[in-house]
């Protein structure tokens, strides 16, 4: 890739931060706190697909 | 008595409301996954170079922040939401094209496309079937995605293959939880437009399915 494309990538990923800097700012301040049961209900979805994708990874 | 019967009419009203918004949300996604792929499939045909993507890239990021915010009430919102996933479908072809260059590329391809899909429809139905309210999520996966993109920022310039594949592992594991997040928010009346809540799934859809297809293109095996 050109130098010119790697600064203007750079460039748009930078504003995109930018842009939603604000508003993970918010989300963070406002999001409710989680239980342990919460994260448990996350933590069990998230393996699956981590499972899943290295099923997929040693099939290719 | 009758205050019963006035909670529980609202009840429905809100179940029919969030039944409302999750079909059409479902309905309008499935159709710009199709068009994403037709302009995906316009792209690789038509051989387009990097600066393509470039530019597609850049289109669909003017029209997500500045146009899409302003018309998701009106009907233009509809063709907004087609501009930015046929954009993003358009600026994979190139990516595409090289996958294909490879010797097991088409298998690389399709097992990306069908383990996104499997990946997305077991989320939604847990999300849906557990009706949990994942809104905890937010702040961490906000959090979560700007550092990526910081990361992303940095690998541009510095090219460490093992931090690509990292950012890619990642990606997933977000965009996972995104799906999890934009779901029960639909559910539990958090999103009531359903353009907003289709480009949201549609973007976790889109970023799973190009950081998959990295993911087997460079742990997979080539022969």
């Amino acid at each position: 890739m050109d130098m010119w494309m790697k600064v203007l990538y750079a460039v748009m990923l930078g504003m995109m931060v930018l842009f939603l800097w604000p508003r993970a700012k918010h989300m963070i301040t406002n999001s409710p706190k989680a239980t342990g049961s919460d994260w448990k209900s996350v933590l069990i979805p998230l393996l699956g697909v981590v499972l899943f994708v290295m099923l997929l990874i040693s099939m290719v | 008595m009758y205050q019963n019967e006035r909670v529980i009419g609202r009840a429905s009203e809100s179940a029919l409301a969030t039944n409302k918004v999750l079909r059409n949300t479902y309905t309008m996604l499935s159709m710009t996954l199709l068009f994403s792929a037709l302009m995906a499939g316009v792209s690789m045909t038509l051989h387009v170079g990097h600066m393509a993507n470039l530019i597609a890239f850049g289109g669909s990021i003017v029209l997500l922040w500045f146009v899409l915010p302003r018309t998701a009430n009106s009907a233009a919102g509809v063709a907004v939401v087609f501009a930015i996933t046929g954009l993003l479908g358009f600026g994979l072809g190139p990516v595409l094209n090289a996958y294909l260059g490879m010797a097991n590329g088409g298998q690389i391809i399709m097992t990306a496309l069908g383990g996104t899909g499997v990946i997305f429809m077991a989320l939604s139905a847990y999300a849906l079937t557990t009706k949990r309210d994942f809104s905890f999520l937010g702040g961490m996966l906000m959090v979560g995605f700007i550092v990526v993109l910081l990361a992303a920022v940095a690998n541009i310039f510095m090219n460490i293959p093992a931090l690509s594949l990292t950012i890619s592992a990642v990606v997933i594991l977000l965009m996972s939880g995104f799906i999890l997040f934009d779901t029960s928010r639909i559910i539990n009346g958090g999103e009531t437009n359903y353009l907003l809540a289709t480009v949201s799934l549609y973007l976790s859809i889109y970023n799973i399915f190009v950081h998959l297809l990295h993911l087997l293109g460079a742990l997979g095996g080539d022969d």
